[in-house]
């Protein structure tokens, strides 16, 4: 996601959203940890850069020029016991933020591993993403960008311990070393860092640190388990769904059935009437739209009342998209002149001695995290809370403050550890959190004064919208007989992502959407013309893991191995070929998964079949060499061999698994039933039995092989997804003759 | 009222008895382990035991549940429960959870799994793999999912 975000180009609108939030700062305190921490004494600050400012103020410090990014007691807590707690600036989801950044923080720190903890940040300005300027995750970027920030903090707060163990035992600070949550002495003394960080606490901060050489890098790169992974396997892990706020209600939302449809008339008497049911509220939606939501002491008694609602809806003046009428006005449209991304000569067309003409078709596709979308809010008088599991916090909070009629500085937004999201949970609109905001104020001008949790079920998931959207390829392509391109002739049609929203200003140049296109051409010196078109329709879409690396990936890799196959070229010595010097990167990642694999070595059982895929998605590349075969019909994957080059391996456990997991979701979208489809503006699917997604019975074996690399880390979040369904493909195309041109496969 | 006993504990719920056992768990007793993830019997995640069968709790009511014993991740991990223990420490070591929300509901399917076993008998992959189909990881942890159950199984043998 939003790969593209040169930090010196935010638009204004963003830069005004951060100044907002550096003023802020004092208005989202999470107060309860406060007071516990207040008690319990102890370097203790936590999210509390404006009290350590008043503090130091108090004692007669000058206030630090550094920013809230760069303040360690907005980071680190160190209990007196030693514990310390690591704030992160981002949302855990799986992707295992939520322990490499205390591996970074506690490298610099040099921190006893075995006490540190983390927690999750907030809409606070101190979490925002040093680089964009606002709260995102997203992007891949979470080590990327805040890899030096987090050696930062955790340098500077190790500045602090060593100048506060100096000060107790009156030494010369440079004598004095660090080891393992302990200051130790040349003469044998020792300080716990649980025991100093009082004092430390009261020192001003350093602006200037060193950091260390990586050579001596004692956590970083050493393969870590995950600090959530006992409390994940026990039930014992809360998660944004399990807010259990005194006096909880729980709303659930009748959606109309056609996006931004209206409702003509309401019955809700026999909803009124199930136990448990306290409200039932006519509520304005996302996109214009109007809907119902039950308000109830819990989940079932609201969803009872819904199912109780006799509704009456207005689709007349919505469109009413209908995917077999949208792939012939896609068709149609593909033929149509319209904004190049790229240009050059397309006359060798006419005379290449080899001719190709492709057309893929890539359809909608829901995120369909495990957990149900919420979002709980509690108002108050001037003031909301919301507890949600946040790619944005920043942005929702703005989103929240704007439907509740509040100042941005009145709204603060707590993250919470989230059940997946995949993009889904950086909605360039926030629909589900100013829809949980619009309940929350009918709730409370209806006169109940409770906190509420909008929940949704898997069927709002699934047919709530902002979709991966659908997508059309067109390519021709003249080659001659040693595979060399001699023009390519591209067209790509798909709804645009980010033109409407916020992000529009810096996504999306001469009409066309950066989102769209990346993945395309690079990193092979193709002389491509690349046309594009973004037709308007009435389905919200959004990012989806890997973003246009989800469709463009599948389009060069597969039409890039058929040039090959076509010129009876090995597909691994034509990618190298076209490589050249240029991309050490990819050559290392590539050949890595070759030799680890047993490519072009190993005889495979009869039947199977390699399949080879190498794409870079947010700044990391990885190669996929796969073995596949057809069985009845159906594509199997049986082996995946990865190899990956993202410089700087933080943790190689989350990287193994990051990598395992992208590749069981790139599967998930070559297999039946991987497809959001409408039918007179309706979406045909409804929960995981017709849209479906990969299951253990799907699971190939794999295999993951990292490049050793010692540059600065680049993230792994979504890399892993865009080459498996090529790697896949081609293995088929291999089986069975023909390419594989739609997704999910079809094999007739 | 219903009388449901939950992890060895007699709780009265003043509930609609159609109420499926997931709500009445999540929304009623506070023991948000056991999740929700599609209400369909689809996706797993809220898989508990019912007299030591895995059940689907977001469908199955809490009238299903007369005299018999519900027992929820909270009372299989804590230590108490062998089987549970042993998958507990299998997915810890192999640092199976991702996102971590389906994998209540997997550790309750893996250990119903290796409880129906006869003792000391190792599960092939092909049956870890029925035994395991039930339950969708979004996050794709499946390939660490297996080790663990393997595992898991070989430290009861």
């Amino acid at each position: 996601m939003l790969p593209h975000i040169d930090y010196r180009e935010l638009p204004r609108a963003l830069q005004h959203m951060l100044e907002r939030d550096r003023i802020d700062a004092c208005a989202t305190l999470p107060r309860r940890s406060f007071l516990k921490l207040a008690g319990a004494g102890g370097l203790a600050l936590g999210a509390f850069p404006h009290l350590a400012m008043a503090q130091a103020s108090a004692a007669g410090q000058a206030a630090s020029a550094l920013k809230p990014t760069q303040q360690p007691l907005a980071f680190v807590q160190i209990a007196p016991n030693g514990e310390v707690t690591v704030t992160i600036n981002r949302l855990e989801f799986g992707q295992g933020v939520q322990t490499a950044l205390p591996m970074i923080l506690a490298e610099e720190l040099d921190a006893d591993w075995r006490l540190v903890r983390s927690r999750h940040g907030s809409s606070d300005a101190a979490y925002v993403d040093p680089l964009f300027g606002i709260h995102l995750t997203g992007g891949s970027n979470s080590v990327k960008n805040s890899f030096t920030q987090y050696r930062e903090l955790g340098a500077r707060a190790r500045a602090m311990l060593l100048g506060a163990a100096a000060a107790r035992w009156n030494v010369d600070v440079a004598t004095l070393r660090t080891q393992a949550g302990q200051v130790l002495a040349p003469d044998g003394r020792k300080l716990g860092y649980g025991e100093l960080a009082e004092a430390a606490m009261a020192l001003p901060v350093p602006e200037k640190v060193t950091l260390k050489d990586p050579k001596d890098f004692r956590l970083i790169g050493r393969p870590t388990n995950r600090l959530d992974a006992r409390a994940k396997s026990s039930g014992r892990q809360d998660f944004g769904i399990d807010s259990r706020l005194p006096g909880q209600l729980t709303a659930v939302v009748a959606h109309p059935p056609v996006f931004g449809a209206r409702l003509a008339s309401v019955d809700d008497s026999a909803a009124r009437a199930v136990p448990g049911v306290k409200a039932v509220l006519r509520v304005p939606l996302d996109r214009g739209a109007e809907g119902v939501a039950v308000v109830a002491d819990g989940y079932w008694p609201a969803k009872l009342g819904r199912d109780a609602l006799k509704l009456q809806w207005d689709t007349s003046s919505v469109e009413k998209v209908d995917s077999e009428r949208q792939l012939a006005q896609y068709r149609e449209l593909a033929g149509q002149p319209g904004p190049r991304h790229f240009d050059a000569d397309m006359a060798p067309l006419a005379t290449a001695p080899r001719q190709l003409q492709a057309e893929f078709v890539f359809p909608y596709l829901a995120h369909a995290a495990m957990e149900p979308l919420n979002c709980t809010v509690q108002l108050s008088e001037g003031r909301a809370e919301l507890w949600t599991g946040s790619q944005c916090p920043g942005l929702d909070a703005a989103a929240a403050a704007r439907v509740l009629g509040l100042k941005p500085e009145q709204v603060a937004v707590h993250v919470q550890m989230a059940g997946g999201g995949f993009g889904r949970r950086f909605s360039s609109s926030s629909d589900f959190v100013i829809e949980a905001c619009a309940i929350a104020k009918a709730t409370r001008a209806a006169g109940l004064n409770a906190p509420v949790r909008t929940l949704w079920s898997r069927e709002d998931d699934i047919k709530g919208g902002y979709y991966r959207p659908m997508h059309l390829h067109r390519a021709r392509i003249g080659f001659d007989e040693h595979g060399q391109v001699l023009a390519w002739d591209h067209v790509i049609v798909g709804q645009s992502i980010t033109t409407g929203s916020v992000f529009e200003g810096f996504q999306v140049k001469n009409g066309i959407d950066a989102t769209a296109t990346e993945g395309m051409r690079e990193p092979y010196a193709l002389p491509m013309r690349l046309t594009v078109h973004h037709p308007k329709l009435n389905v919200p879409v959004l990012w989806w893991r890997s973003v246009g690396s989800t469709h463009t990936a599948f389009v060069m890799e597969t039409l890039l191995d058929e040039i090959a196959r076509a010129t009876q070229q090995d597909p691994v010595a034509y990618r190298m070929r076209l490589f050249g010097d240029k991309h050490p990167r990819h050559r290392a990642a590539l050949q890595l998964a070759v030799d680890q694999s047993g490519y072009g070595k190993k005889p495979l059982p009869a039947g199977r079949a390699w399949g080879v895929a190498v794409h870079e998605s947010f700044s990391s590349v990885v190669a996929y060499v796969v073995q596949a075969s057809v069985k009845e019909g159906r594509p199997v994957l049986h082996r995946v061999t990865a190899g990956v080059h993202c410089n700087l391996a933080v943790n190689p456990r989350t990287i193994e698994a990051q990598v395992q997991g992208a590749a069981v979701m790139g599967l998930s979208m070559c297999l039946p039933g991987a497809a959001i489809t409408l039918k007179d503006g309706v979406v045909e699917q409804g929960n995981f039995g017709d849209f479906s997604v990969a299951r253990i019975t799907d699971m190939p074996e794999i295999a993951v092989h990292i490049v050793p690399s010692a540059d600065a880390p680049t993230g792994m979040g979504e890399p892993g997804l865009p080459p498996l369904a090529p790697a896949f493909a081609n293995a088929i195309a291999r089986l069975t003759g023909k390419p594989v041109r739609d997704l999910p496969f079809k094999l007739a | 009222m219903n009388t449901l006993n939950v992890n060895g504990r007699q709780h009265t719920v003043d509930a609609d008895p159609g109420t499926p056992i997931l709500w009445a768990l999540r929304d009623t007793l506070g023991l948000t382990g056991t999740k929700f993830g599609c209400g369909a019997a689809l996706c797993g995640a809220c898989t508990v035991h019912l007299d030591g069968q895995a059940i689907r709790s977001c469908i199955t009511p809490i009238s299903a549940a007369g005299g018999k014993k519900i027992t929820t991740i909270e009372a299989v991990t804590d230590g108490s429960d062998r089987v549970g223990a042993a998958v507990h420490a299998a997915w810890v070591q192999h640092d199976v959870a991702q996102c971590g929300y389906c994998q209540s509901g997997q550790v309750m399917s893996a250990t119903a799994f290796l409880k129906s076993l006869p003792r000391g008998k190792q599960p092939s992959a092909a049956q870890i793999d029925t035994a395991m189909a039930g339950n969708i990881c979004r996050c794709g942890t499946y390939a660490r999912i297996r080790a663990a159950v393997a595992d898991a199984a070989k430290s009861l043998a």
